[in-house]
C-alpha cells in the first residue's frame, strides 16, 4: 500500500507537463548522442550541467537520467549499423548485430534491441520501485574479494566470447590486460608504460580503443576491396521481426534482463559485465549457439536487454546511498549538489517527490524511447544504403569529434587512429578484438580489487575462499570452465556421428 | 629573394611587437571576450561544483561569460601545466585546490613551480574534512580512536581516495600526529572508498564534509571530529579536532584562482576584485553552505594572501609527504 502511495507521489511529480517535456528532451538527446559515435552520455551531461542550474531539481534529474538511459538505447544503433561501439556494452552488440546488418537484417536487429531494451527498462523500473533500499544493502556486501571473484568469472566468460582459435583469443585477452596496465598504479602512484607522457597517466580511454579497433579497423578493411565497399551485401529485407524471430528473442530477453539487473546493482562497475555476461550465458544455453557471431538474434537481444536493465538498476546505489557507480552517476551527484540536494540515504525521506519522480520518469522515458525509436528504424536502416565514399568520412569525423570531446585533447584522436590500424592488422591476423576489450576493461579492475582484498586480509589469499559470496563466484567460474570444455567434447562426438 | 626575406622579418617583428604590446593595450577595457576557467578535475566533482558557481558569479561581475573547461588527469597536474603554456592575457585562468601545494613534493618530475610560474588571484574557500568510521567500529570519540589505533595498529585499516587526494593527506597527517602507521587502502576516488566504509569493509577514513555529511546524518557512519578550527553549521554536534584533543590535526581542502605568469597586474587585480564580489553573492554563499563550506574572508581573496598561504601549505606538507615516502611518480 505504501508502495502505491509512493508511486502516486512519483506519477504526480513526473506527469506534470514540464517534467514530461524534460523527460522527452532527455531521451531524445540521449538517443541522438547514442547514435553519434563517441559522443557519450558523460560528455553530454558534463556539457549540460550548467543548464540544470536554472531548472527545478526534479526536472533537471529527470532530464539527465533520460540522457543516460536514452544513450544506452541509442548506442546500439551505430554498433549494429556500422560496427562502431560507443561504449562497453555496445561492443557485445557489434558481434552479432553488425553481422545481421550485413545480411540485410539491420531493421530486425534494431527492432530487437528496441524491444529488448523496453522490456528490460520496464522490469528494472519495477525492481527499483519495489526493492531499491534493500538491494543497495546487498550491493554493500560486495567487498574487494567478492569483486575480484566476479571479475575472474567475467574473464572466464571472455574465453567463451571467442570464436575461432582459442589461442588467438587468449593472446588478445593478454594484450588487453597489458594495455589496461598503462597509467598510474593506484597503490604506489608509480607510472607504468607512460613514457613520461602525462596524457597517459590516467591510462587509455576505453572509447578510444573500442572505436579504433572496431569502427576504424572495419572502415580500413572495407576500403581495401572495391567490391565489399557496400556495407550491406544483400538487399534490406523486412524491418519487422518475423514470428520466428520473436519466438527466438523471448528467452534471451528474459535472461538478459535478469543478469543485467543483478549486475547493475553492484556499485563497483559490475554493470559493465552485464552485457558480456548475458552474451556468454546465451551462447552457452542457446540451441543456436553455432550461429553466434554470424548474426544470431539472441546475440543482440540478450546483451541489449542486460545493458538497459543495468543502466537502470545502477541508479540504485546513487539514489539510495549517494554513491556513484560510474562516471555518469558521479555527474548526477554533482548535479544534485549544484541543486542544493545532498545525495545520500536521506534523499528518499526528505525528497520523496524527487526520488519517486525520477523512478517513475524512467518508465515514462522508456515508453518515449520505444515510440521515438521504432518509427526511426526505417530511417536508420537507410543510412547503410548511403554510398560508402560518403558514409565513411562522416563516420571518421564523428568518431574523431566524439573522442576529442572525452578529454578535449588531440592526443586521444591520434590514439584512435593508431588503434584503427591495429584493428585492421588484427582483423588480417584473424584475431577477434572483443576478448581484448574485455581484458582491457577487467584487467585493471581485477588488479585493483585483488591488491585491495589482499591489503584488507593482510596478504592472506584464503580470504577469497573464506568469504561465502566470493567462494560462490569462484565456484561458478570453475563450473563455467568445465561447461566451456564439455560441449567442445560433445560437439566433436556429434560431428563424428554426423560423419557416419 | 633577399628583399622578400627582409620584408618578412620586418612583418614578423611588427606582429610580434604588436602581440607583446597587446595585453597592455587591452588591460584597460579588459575583458572584451569570454574567459576560460580551467578545472583540473572531471565535471561533477566538488572542485568542479565550486568552479561553476564561481564562474557564473564572476561572469556577471566581469560582464563576460566565464566558461568552465575540465582538463582532468594526472592527479590534477595537467591543467596547471596547460596554464603555464597559455597566453598571459587574463583570458585563461585556473581553479585548483590543496593539490597545488602538495604537487611539488608528490611529483618529483613536476613541470611547473606553483609559486613562481603563476600569478595568484586569491583564495576562494576552505572545505572542512571529517574523520569518520564504519558504523560498528568500536571507538566512539577521537581520543578513543587514537587509543584503539595504537592498540590495534596491525588490524586497523584506513581508506583513502588515492595518492595526493585530500583523504590521503589527512591520513598522513593523522598517522604522523598519532605516531602510528596503519594499513592504508587506496581507492580510485572517494565514492568507492565511501562505499566500502558503508559496507564495513574498511575501518576509517577522513573526507570532505561534501561527501560525508549526508551519510553522517543518515546514521550510516560514525563521525569523530571536524578537521578545521570551527564547527560547521550542517553538523553542529561534531567537535573540532582541537576540542577533541588533537589540535595538530588541522587540514582543509582550500581552493584558489591562478593566472599565467606575466599576466598584467591590472588584470590580476580586476580578477581578484571580481572574485571578492562573487564571494559576496548570496547564491554563492547559499550553495557553498550546502557543500558544508563558506566563502573565505574578503582580505584572503587577494593575490598576496593567496601566495603567502600557498607557500605556508607547501612548507607544511613537504616534510609529512617526504617522511611517508609516498610519491605520485
Amino acid at each position: 500500500m505504501e508502495l502505491l502511495n509512493n508511486l502516486a507521489v512519483g506519477f504526480e511529480a513526473a506527469l506534470t507537463w514540464t517534467n514530461l517535456v524534460y523527460c522527452f528532451i532527455g531521451v531524445f538527446l540521449g538517443t541522438l548522442i547514442g547514435v553519434l559515435p563517441g559522443l557519450g552520455p558523460t560528455a553530454t551531461i558534463a556539457m549540460l550541467l550548467p543548464i540544470t542550474f536554472t531548472l527545478p531539481p526534479v526536472s533537471a534529474l529527470i532530464m539527465l537520467a533520460g540522457i543516460y538511459y536514452g544513450s544506452q538505447y541509442g548506442g546500439s544503433t551505430t554498433a549494429i549499423l556500422v560496427n562502431l561501439p560507443g561504449e562497453a556494452a555496445s561492443v557485445v552488440t557489434t558481434l552479432d548485430g553488425y553481422q545481421m546488418a550485413r545480411q540485410g537484417r539491420a531493421g530486425v536487429a534494431l527492432a530487437t534491441a528496441a524491444i529488448g531494451s523496453f522490456f528490460a527498462g520496464t522490469v528494472a523500473t519495477v525492481i527499483i520501485a519495489f526493492f531499491a533500499p534493500p538491494l543497495a544493502e546487498i550491493g554493500l556486501m560486495f567487498g574487494a574479494a567478492e569483486y575480484f571473484s566476479l571479475m575472474v568469472l567475467g574473464l572466464v566468460a571472455a574465453i567463451v566470447l571467442a570464436r575461432g582459435s582459442l589461442l588467438h583469443a587468449l593472446g588478445m585477452v593478454v594484450l588487453g590486460l597489458l594495455l589496461g596496465l598503462i597509467g598510474t598504479d593506484v597503490n604506489s602512484g608509480a607510472l607504468r608504460f607512460t613514457f613520461d607522457n602525462p596524457r597517459l597517466a590516467d591510462g587509455i580511454s576505453f572509447v578510444v580503443v573500442a572505436m579504433g579497433m572496431f569502427g576504424l579497423g572495419e572502415i580500413i578493411r572495407n576500403l581495401e576491396h572495391e567490391a565489399t565497399r557496400t556495407m550491406v551485401t544483400s538487399k534490406i529485407e523486412s524491418l519487422i521481426p518475423t514470428r520466428e524471430d520473436v519466438r527466438r528473442m523471448i528467452a534471451p530477453i528474459l535472461r538478459g534482463t535478469a543478469i543485467g539487473s543483478v549486475l547493475g546493482i553492484l556499485p563497483g562497475s559490475g554493470s559493465i559485465l552485464g552485457a558480456f555476461a548475458a552474451y556468454s550465458v546465451e551462447k552457452k544455453v542457446s540451441k543456436y549457439s553455432a550461429e553466434f557471431g554470424k548474426g544470431a538474434i539472441e546475440g543482440v537481444a540478450a546483451p541489449e536487454s542486460a545493458n538497459n536493465a543495468g543502466a537502470q538498476t545502477s541508479f540504485i546505489p546513487m539514489l539510495t546511498l549517494g554513491i556513484p557507480s560510474n562516471p555518469v552517476m558521479a555527474l548526477m551527484i554533482g548535479a544534485m549538489i549544484i541543486q542544493g540536494i545532498q545525495p545520500g540515504p536521506a534523499v528518499i525521506d526528505e525528497q520523496p517527490d524527487l526520488f519517486w519522480g525520477v523512478i517513475v520518469s524512467m518508465w515514462i522515458g522508456n515508453l518515449f524511447l520505444v515510440i521515438l525509436n521504432l518509427p526511426l528504424i526505417g530511417l536508420w536502416v537507410r543510412i547503410v544504403t548511403v554510398p560508402y565514399h560518403l558514409l565513411y568520412p562522416a563516420i571518421l569525423a564523428f568518431a574523431a569529434v566524439g573522442v576529442f570531446s572525452l578529454n578535449n585533447t588531440e592526443f586521444d584522436v591520434l590514439l584512435l587512429a593508431l588503434f584503427g590500424v591495429l584493428g585492421y592488422v588484427f582483423a588480417k591476423l584473424d584475431c577477434e578484438p572483443a576478448p581484448m576489450l574485455l581484458g582491457f576493461i577487467l584487467g585493471p579492475m581485477m588488479e585493483e580489487y585483488l591488491r585491495r582484498a589482499l591489503l584488507l586480509s593482510r596478504g592472506d589469499p584464503m580470504t577469497f575462499i573464506e568469504r561465502p559470496i566470493s567462494a560462490g563466484l569462484l565456484a561458478c567460474a570453475v563450473v563455467a570452465i568445465i561447461i566451456a570444455f564439455l560441449p567442445a567434447i560433445s560437439r566433436k562426438r556429434e560431428e563424428v556421428f554426423q560423419e557416419d | 629573394m633577399k628583399l622578400k626575406f627582409r620584408n618578412l622579418a620586418i612583418a614578423a617583428a611588427t606582429v610580434l611587437g604588436a602581440a607583446m604590446a597587446n595585453p597592455a593595450i587591452h588591460a584597460a577595457n579588459y575583458p572584451t571576450k569570454p574567459i576560460t576557467m580551467l578545472v583540473p578535475f572531471s565535471a561533477g566533482g566538488p572542485t568542479d561544483t565550486v568552479a561553476r558557481l564561481l564562474a557564473q558569479a564572476m561572469g556577471a561581475d566581469l560582464g563576460q561569460q566565464v566558461i568552465v573547461e575540465n582538463v582532468a588527469g594526472a592527479g590534477g597536474t595537467l591543467a596547471p601545466e596547460r596554464l603555464t603554456r597559455s597566453a598571459p592575457d587574463g583570458y585563461t585562468i585556473l581553479i585548483h585546490h590543496i593539490g597545488m601545494s602538495t604537487a611539488p613534493t608528490l611529483y618529483r618530475k613536476l613541470r611547473y613551480n606553483p609559486l613562481e610560474d603563476f600569478e595568484h588571484i586569491g583564495l576562494i574557500n576552505e572545505v572542512p574534512m571529517t574523520i569518520v568510521a564504519r558504523k560498528d567500529f568500536p571507538p566512539n570519540t577521537l581520543t578513543e580512536l587514537v587509543e584503539y589505533v595504537k592498540a590495534n595498529k596491525d588490524k586497523v585499516t584506513y581508506a583513502n581516495a588515492g595518492i595526493g587526494a585530500a583523504s590521503h593527506l589527512c591520513g598522513l597527517l593523522f598517522m604522523s600526529t598519532v605516531g602510528v602507521q596503519v594499513t592504508t587502502v587506496p581507492y580510485k576516488g572517494t565514492g568507492p572508498a565511501m562505499n566500502d566504509l558503508l559496507g564495513g569493509q574498511v575501518d576509517f577514513m577522513c573526507d570532505q564534509t561534501t561527501n560525508t555529511t549526508s551519510q553522517i546524518k543518515g546514521g550510516k557512519i560514525k563521525v569523530y571530529a571536524i578537521t578545521t578550527g570551527n564547527r560547521v553549521s550542517s553538523l553542529p554536534d561534531v567537535p573540532t579536532t582541537k576540542e577533541a584533543g588533537l589540535p595538530e590535526l588541522e587540514v582543509s581542502v582550500w581552493h584558489g584562482l591562478y593566472a599565467p605568469k606575466g599576466t598584467p597586474k591590472e588584470i590580476v587585480e580586476r580578477l581578484s576584485k571580481s572574485l571578492q564580489v562573487a564571494l559576496k553573492d548570496p547564491t554563492v554563499i547559499e550553495r557553498f553552505g550546502d557543500l558544508g563550506t563558506e566563502p573565505i574572508a574578503q582580505e584572503r581573496a587577494t593575490p598576496q594572501a593567496h601566495r603567502d598561504f600557498l607557500k605556508a601549505e607547501i612548507d607544511k606538507w613537504a616534510p609529512i609527504i617526504k617522511a611517508a615516502g609516498t610519491y605520485a611518480d
